[in-house]
């Protein structure tokens, strides 16, 4: 479409790309620009739904998000899971190895926390507990990484939808789970675990149940910056990223880095579905990662796959879903609505990534007319 | 029983065919779309919408219109999504992995909501989206198929949309393998910069190979509401059909013949654990997963034997840039 050559003539513009780059001022001008065309898109495909005054609708939204103290909490508390999985899933990413299976290593680290929770709970002393349920879900979500990257690097088998279909079969292990360990027995799922004793419930810090959470993410948040940044491990990803040749030619092992990467990758994804389980929801089922797997990949290309950015895509993501679900609520609509405003914002923002990374050059015309 | 089992097993699979022959158009152009699953829930909610609007406003309730209106409302649906992804990622060359999932996030995003809400929204008084009369329309089968036993209906019970479902993959295997438009998109998918050189438009043959594998899936979900579900609209009943037509599409190698087939037994695969006696609901569960699991050990070996012609289109999933050879 953008290339319709005519016979014998120059076309009217072509693409370059941007060697030198734009300002970082700039790139965050266009950055904002989309966001905002997206926000008014937003805002007209709501007022066509509801019929109610722009100002309102986003009034309501803010509200949802942060009316009040509980909500705030609850969206810190989502941000933060949202953006562990983003954290965990982003080495791969680096090394451009499309892990798109987050969500069932989550699943299954969650599954072997919920495990130990039901099983070990009242044997062991808590302490101990503690230790083996961490241990338990970091290999089963790292075991879930290794069997993609496992093959990937011996025989270059395609991550991505290999990845896609381990999702499935851990959620298919957890509805198995679900009917085995199923409370009360038959219902399919599994109710709170150790309701009255609260066995294996992440301890709470003061009276906020989900502080403890936000703090271990922040810990982690940091941590992947300088893992990704300055530490070798995080030099050789990016090489392999960048291109594999060039990795082998200064002595990287490439599969060693492959492999290495994605048991890190998927023993974070484990420790996320711990949090989601044991400091969370007490509970598991096929969605306790809720789709995170999946917005965790936008959030973190979003962010170009920088830790410290992540914090602010996963806040606008979580903000977005939080507003639009208390505009759902709010006026009687179904609560996807906020699926379609991620969906919307998302395309605007990857959208908007070309006129970053690209220029368009017009032909000059021989009149001296010039084209912006 | 055997024979009621193909028959469901058959109808389980068709909105799978679709939506893989769909994948497979679009992944010979070298564009990896996961936003089938987004693009199908589409294709269904547009055709209930359309048909929807039909059963409130007509005043005479014609068969040909109730089948046409649903049927172009579906196609142009998927044709929108189809085109969202192709300029993001042709034309504004938008990493595949990101687009499509996000347009699976609006796709279903999308159904739920018009599904959930298109009696509000409309101020209809009726109790839930029910669309039997249209429903039946599609589902009109040869009026010959009950009298011929067990050959009928195993091969004539089907309502026009599943055998249309079969006829479009053979098209496309024949297109592939016999016609020249087929020869470029595969080049275009295998090295697209070669396909340039060669004077095929890589940007139009993304375009078109997206878009028309798009409104090809999209049937699928308007087959799945209107002849497998009778009309009725659930949320989230479409249900994870749309990443088993991705999957589908390794287990048929990137083959639409193969699709056929394919489909059938995922179609039997989906739905055997009805037809096993004396299955606890946990059982059930663990053969729910035996058509990834397939699919996983299809994938892999396929890329231990390493023969060329089973392997995925060279350039899926990579953006092409003209100026950056």
């Amino acid at each position: 479409m953008a290339k319709t050559e005519k016979q014998k003539q120059e076309p009217l513009f072509h693409i370059v790309k941007r060697i030198i780059g734009i300002p970082t001022w700039q790139a965050w001008l266009i950055r904002i620009a989309s966001v905002a065309a997206a926000l008014l898109v937003c805002a007209v495909v709501t007022v066509m739904l509801t019929g109610e005054n722009p100002l309102n609708v986003y009034k309501t939204m803010i509200e949802g998000a942060i009316g009040t103290e509980r909500r705030i909490w609850n969206l810190m508390q989502n941000v933060a899971m949202l953006l562990c999985v983003s954290l965990a899933v982003t080495p791969a990413f680096r090394m451009r190895f499309w892990n798109i299976g987050a969500e069932g290593q989550v699943l299954i680290g969650g599954l072997a926390t919920a495990s130990c929770m039901i099983l070990l709970g009242n044997r062991l002393p808590t302490p101990l507990l503690f230790v083996v349920m961490f241990a338990a879900s970091l290999i089963a979500g790292a075991v879930w990484g290794l069997i993609p990257a496992f093959f990937k690097a011996q025989w270059n088998t395609n991550e991505t939808l290999f990845t896609l279909m381990m999702n499935y079969i851990a959620i298919q292990i957890v509805s198995y789970f679900s009917y085995i360990w199923s409370n009360p027995k038959g219902s399919g799922a599994i109710g709170v675990i150790n309701l009255n004793t609260q066995v294996g419930w992440l301890p709470t810090i003061g009276s906020q149940k989900y502080l403890l959470n936000i703090l271990v993410v922040a810990a982690l948040t940091v941590f992947m910056f300088i893992y990704l940044r300055f530490s070798k491990h995080g030099y050789e990803i990016a090489v392999v990223g960048e291109s594999e040749n060039t990795a082998r030619y200064i002595g990287i092992n490439v599969r060693r880095v492959i492999i290495r990467t994605m048991l890190f990758s998927g023993a974070l994804c484990g420790l996320a579905g711990l949090l989601l389980v044991s400091g969370t929801d007490h509970t598991i089922s096929r969605a306790t990662a809720g789709g995170r797997g999946f917005t965790a990949i936008m959030v973190s290309w979003l962010a170009k796959f920088n830790p410290l950015y992540m914090i602010l895509t996963s806040f606008i993501l979580v903000f977005l879903q939080k507003g639009a679900s208390e505009i759902s609520t709010q006026f009687g609509l179904n609560d996807a609505f906020s699926e379609i405003i991620t969906g919307i914002i998302i395309f605007f923002i990857i959208g908007s990534e070309f006129f970053i990374n690209y220029s368009i050059r017009f032909r000059e015309s021989k009149k001296g007319v010039q084209a912006k | 029983m055997i024979i009621a089992f193909i028959q469901r097993a058959i109808m389980q699979g068709i909105p799978l065919l679709f939506g893989s022959t769909g994948e497979i158009i679009t992944e010979k152009s070298g564009n990896l779309n996961l936003g089938i699953p987004g693009v199908m829930y589409v294709g269904g909610i547009c055709g209930v919408i359309g048909s929807f609007m039909y059963e409130q406003k007509a005043t005479r309730f014609v068969p040909f219109l109730a089948v046409l209106i649903p049927l172009l409302c579906c196609l142009l649906g998927s044709l929108v999504m189809g085109l969202i992804y192709s300029v993001l990622t042709a034309t504004l060359r938008a990493n595949q992995n990101v687009t499509g999932l996000a347009l699976t996030t609006f796709g279903v995003g999308f159904g739920n909501f018009f599904g959930g809400s298109l009696i509000k929204l409309v101020k209809s008084d009726m109790p839930s989206v029910v669309l039997t009369r249209t429903s039946n329309c599609f589902k009109a089968t040869l009026p010959f198929a009950d009298k011929l036993g067990a050959v009928g209906k195993l091969l004539f019970s089907y309502s026009a949309l599943a055998y249309f479902a079969v006829i479009i993959a053979l098209i496309t295997a024949y297109l592939f393998k016999h016609t020249r438009v087929g020869l470029h998109l595969r080049a275009v998918g295998e090295n697209p910069a070669t396909a340039d050189a060669a004077g095929i438009s890589v940007t139009r043959y993304k375009y078109l190979a997206t878009i028309i594998g798009s409104m090809i899936a999209g049937l699928g979900g308007l087959y799945y509401v209107m002849d497998y579900a009778n009309g009725v609209w659930s949320n989230d009943g479409f249900g994870d059909r749309g990443w088993l037509a991705i999957a589908l599409v390794i287990f048929a190698i990137w083959k639409p013949d193969f699709g056929i087939i394919g489909s059938f037994l995922f179609g039997g695969l989906f739905i055997v654990h009805n037809y096993i006696p004396n299955l606890t609901m946990s059982d059930q569960e663990i053969f729910k997963m035996t058509p990834y699991v397939v699919t996983i050990l299809v994938l892999v070996f396929v890329s231990l034997r390493n023969r060329r012609e089973n392997q995925p289109p060279a350039s899926l999933g990579l953006p092409y840039f003209r100026e950056e050879r």
